[in-house]
């Protein structure tokens, strides 16, 4: 890969998303991660935030808006909420932010578990390319690839998590 | 004389379901799969997910069954579907419209989806094969029951019940009790199971009510219940209609439960982590002691509650093929 | 009209004449086999050269579905797809709506058939009135209007006391019964053959003890009463066996197979085709085998189409619901060919079974062509392949399910006493 971008350091990235919430954001703030790379951060976070927060995981199969062309994909996972979305503080967690639909899709979920206070949404990457009004609330690192590339996230034995790049799967 | 298994579109994808017969083990474990996470929409407090907003399903009975319709029902509605309720009956067919004509008609009115449950062994083949002939794609059918042929999600949500409860299917024993000549449950199960891998399955009643040749489906065949039951992991029990009387296919209801019934005392025949399954609804003390029914090894009541995940999961790969 | 059929392998099973030869006919008879008489001069000529010329073929059970029942085919469709058939005389059973119980409606049916000078038709009256299985038919009087034999098409005879007094009434007299070996009870609500496919379908099923024991029972009574049976529609490897066994007791019985069953089994079924159902019911692929080899070795003496022309509506519902039957007489001749290429049978064998066997079963002046016999005659290309869709049948009963398959063997003229009736091309 001739012209790979010089890719950001994911540590370094979720220590300076953590630097840029630690002020700001609620000691009660709960953090949903959407799976996969989202949860990984969120876990992450609450170790290093101070504060209570409940962390949760959300599944966004059954909300996506491509269903209707792409068919449901088989899929095993479960939304996990371990605490009451009514009048909660939420911060949403992803692991990249591209065109903004499963944030969307995230969102309608979460409404669907009942009405939260305020969601905040975190995201360690943001490579740009929105294709909806959405915009993080907090950002670890930006990053931009070209439009036939995915950014991924991956996290080894130890925990360490890495960034890369492979194709993007077809639509 | 076509052969080829109307139930997967061009690319092999799941676009009817039909009967569990020759359906890959590849798209049944999928099916499985998908209604996992299905299970916990039911648990929260709004149980909906928008996945089929705006699609029309129809429920066709032609054979009265509440509780399949409202299961259908309330799976459909689970995911923002809307659904329209048709107990056909002995309406339509005393107007003289055919089976396929009123498909016809609510096709014209934008039909999404057919849930279809009728009397006769192959309804909802023909149903399938017509829309197929007069070239509507996108619209599914669903056997809600056919005659004694087939109840392919009744046999799914049998399967995720196992599954749930036993994790493997290559090393159980699975005895099927009962009227088994006239279950379109038991057949289901029967091919399910064999797809997946079970490498005992037994089925147990007397003759006149065991199919001629029914150890061509992969089963073996037991007249004591005594002996077909010994070592199992799954004990399933299935209902005895009161037809069966006059039919000169058994005595009494009492005589079946003396040989045929599953009680506290035969069940310890089988493994002691057995569970014990029935499609309902239950006659109690003729095919199954009410002991047995409400005791620990029941799984009857979770099969309820998996059968809407395993119906929501079934729509929701349809519609989206 | 003169008639001079040239060039054509002239096949003849009853007399065994299988050569290249000359057929001519001349007032509605044959004149002459072999070379044309001298100063014979015909008005018209046709070509054989490369087809074969047979007697027309005899078909022992055609549904023409009038009186009664007009939306499913009329004589007119029916008749015409008899010609188109080569069948030149058939046997149509009796019941039609009102069914044949009455002189009057046998006589209407032959005048009927008669003025259209197509086939010739033979109406096989009810054995009991309205073939409700209780009284006797007027047996003679209907002799006497035009049947040639009595039966129960497809309503069993569920009093064994009728049945023997029906047969020792017809036996008093000489007259012929057929029936279909099929017991009501054990048929009840079946739909399919008593095996692995009704299993796996589940389709009502009727087991093959429900022909079996219909069998024996006629049998019996054949043996205390001396009456000549003709057995229909045989569809079992036990029934086979029963016929064999009664034949060489020398019991006074013939059998016949509908030419479905030579070929189809019950596999073919598929995923419930509602074109596969059949009364009796396709069986496993051993009875097929079975029947088969009663053909070729004789214990059945006769193939016949069975045809029944169904209308879309009555087979477009779910299997057990569906009308059964197929249409079948554009098809006897190629699906027997079918057969007697499969199984290596010559084919002045295979044509006797829808010629001269099936006219002495009939007990009428058919199926030859002997000098002079009456001039029915067909003038077939054995090797023609066409391609069997719905178009391509004269019948109204587009239902069979060899729909879209290739035949081979095509009708290229139909003669009836001396009249071309049909010709291709």
């Amino acid at each position: 890969m001739a012209d790979a971008p010089a890719l950001p350091d994911a540590e370094a990235a979720l220590a300076e998303l953590a630097a840029r919430m630690a002020p700001a954001v609620a000691h009660d703030a709960a953090f949903v991660g959407i799976y996969s790379g989202g949860a990984w951060v969120a876990e992450r976070l609450a170790k290093v935030l101070p504060g209570d927060h409940p962390v949760g995981f959300i599944d966004v199969a059954f909300y996506r808006d491509d269903y209707k062309r792409s068919g449901l994909k088989a899929n095993t996972r479960r939304t996990e909420l371990p605490f009451d979305v009514e009048g909660a503080t939420i911060v949403l967690v992803d692991d990249v932010l591209y065109t903004g639909r499963s944030v969307r899709a995230a969102i309608n979920e979460l409404f669907d578990f009942g009405r939260p206070d305020t969601i905040e949404l975190a995201v360690l990457v943001d490579r740009g390319g929105r294709e909806l009004p959405i915009e993080p609330t907090y950002t670890g690192t930006r990053l931009a690839v070209a439009r036939d590339l995915s950014i991924v996230l991956s996290r080894d034995d130890s925990g360490r998590l890495a960034i890369g790049v492979e194709p993007a799967a077809a639509p | 004389m076509t052969a080829r298994n109307p139930q997967l579109n061009a690319e092999g994808k799941l676009t009817h379901l039909l009967t569990l017969e020759g359906l890959p083990a590849s798209v049944i474990a999928e099916i499985l799969d998908t209604a996992h996470p299905f299970v916990s929409v039911g648990e929260r407090e709004v149980k909906k997910v928008p996945l089929l907003r705006g699609k029309a399903i129809f429920n066709l009975f032609f054979e009265s069954s509440t509780r399949t319709r409202t299961t259908f029902e309330i799976a459909a509605k689970r995911l923002s579907a809307d659904v329209i309720n048709l107990n056909i009956g002995a309406s339509s067919t005393s107007k003289g419209e055919t089976l396929l004509d009123t498909v016809d008609n609510l096709v014209a009115m934008n039909a999404d989806m057919f849930v279809v449950r009728h009397a006769q062994s192959g309804a909802a083949h023909l149903i399938a094969t017509h829309l197929a002939a007069t070239g509507r794609p996108h619209v599914h059918v669903v056997n809600a029951g056919d005659g004694r042929h087939a109840h392919p999600s009744q046999g799914l949500l049998d399967l995720y019940t196992i599954r749930h409860y036993k994790k493997d299917f290559g090393a159980l024993s699975v005895a099927i009790v009962g009227d088994v000549l006239h279950s379109r449950v038991a057949r289901s199960l029967i091919h399910g199971l064999s797809t997946l891998g079970a490498p005992d399955i037994r089925v147990i009643g007397p003759a006149t009510l065991l199919p001629t040749g029914v150890e061509s489906l992969g089963v073996r065949r037991f007249h004591d219940m005594r002996a077909g039951l010994a070592g199992c992991d799954v004990v399933v029990m299935l209902r005895l209609q009161n037809e069966r009387m006059r039919g000169a296919l058994l005595p009494s209801t009492g005589e079946f439960f003396k040989h045929y019934g599953l009680t506290a005392e035969k069940l310890a025949l089988a493994k002691p982590d057995a569970i014990v399954m029935h499609p309902g609804p239950m006659n109690r003390g003729v095919e199954i002691d009410s002991a047995v029914a409400d005791g620990a090894r029941s799984v009857i009541l979770p099969q309820v509650t998996f059968g809407i995940a395993v119906r929501m999961a079934v729509m929701s790969m349809i519609a989206g093929n | 009209m003169r008639i001079a059929i040239r060039g054509g392998q002239v096949v003849d099973p009853a007399s065994g004449l299988d050569r290249i030869a000359t057929l001519c006919i001349a007032d509605g008879r044959i004149a002459a086999l072999g070379e044309a008489p001298e100063g014979f001069r015909a008005d018209r000529e046709i070509d054989a050269t490369g087809l074969v010329v047979a007697p027309g073929l005899v078909d022992l059970a055609a549904r023409l579905r009038e009186p009664g029942q007009e939306h499913k085919a009329t004589l007119d469709s029916e008749l015409r797809a008899a010609i188109a058939g080569g069948v030149t005389s058939l046997a149509c059973p009796p019941d039609t709506d009102p069914p044949l119980d009455e002189p009057g409606l046998v006589e209407m049916l032959k005048q009927r058939a008669r003025f259209l000078q197509r086939a010739h038709v033979y109406p096989v009256g009810a054995l009991t009135r309205r073939l409700e299985g209780a009284e006797l038919a007027e047996m003679g009087e209907l002799v006497d209007a035009g049947c040639v034999a009595f039966s129960q098409a497809d309503r069993p005879l569920v009093d064994t006391q009728v049945l023997l007094r029906a047969m020792q009434y017809a036996a008093t007299f000489g007259h012929r019964v057929w029936l279909r070996p099929q017991d009501a009870h054990l048929a009840r609500g079946g739909v399919a053959h008593d095996g692995d496919v009704a299993t796996r379908l589940g389709l009502p099923a009727i087991p093959v003890i429900a022909e079996t024991v219909a069998l024996a029972t006629i049998l019996a009574v054949v043996r205390a009463t001396g009456v000549r049976v003709h057995l229909c529609r045989l569809s079992s490897a036990e029934g086979v066996a029963l016929v064999r066994a009664a034949k060489a007791e020398g019991l006074p019985v013939t059998a016949d197979v509908g030419v479905h069953h030579l070929h189809l089994c019950d596999v073919d079924v598929g995923w419930f085709d509602p074109l596969a159902n059949f009364v009796p019911p396709l069986r496993a692929t051993r009875d097929r085998d079975a029947l088969r080899a009663g053909v070729a070795e004789g214990t059945i003496d006769a193939v016949c189409s069975d045809h029944a022309p169904v209308d879309d509506d009555a087979k477009q519902l779910p299997f057990a619901e569906a009308d059964p039957g197929a249409t079948g007489l554009e098809l006897l001749l190629p699906l027997t060919l079918k057969w007697a290429s499969e199984t290596a049978t010559p084919l002045a064998s295979a044509l006797a079974r829808i010629t001269c066997r099936p006219a002495a079963i009939l007990g009428v002046d058919a199926g030859t062509l002997a000098v002079g016999a009456p001039a029915d005659v067909v003038v077939f290309d054995p090797r023609r392949a066409w391609r069997l869709e719905r178009a391509a049948l004269e019948s109204q009963g587009k239902n069979t399910p060899f729909l879209g398959f290739e035949l081979v063997g095509r009708v290229c003229a139909t003669l009836v006493a001396g009249a071309i009736v049909h010709e291709r091309r």
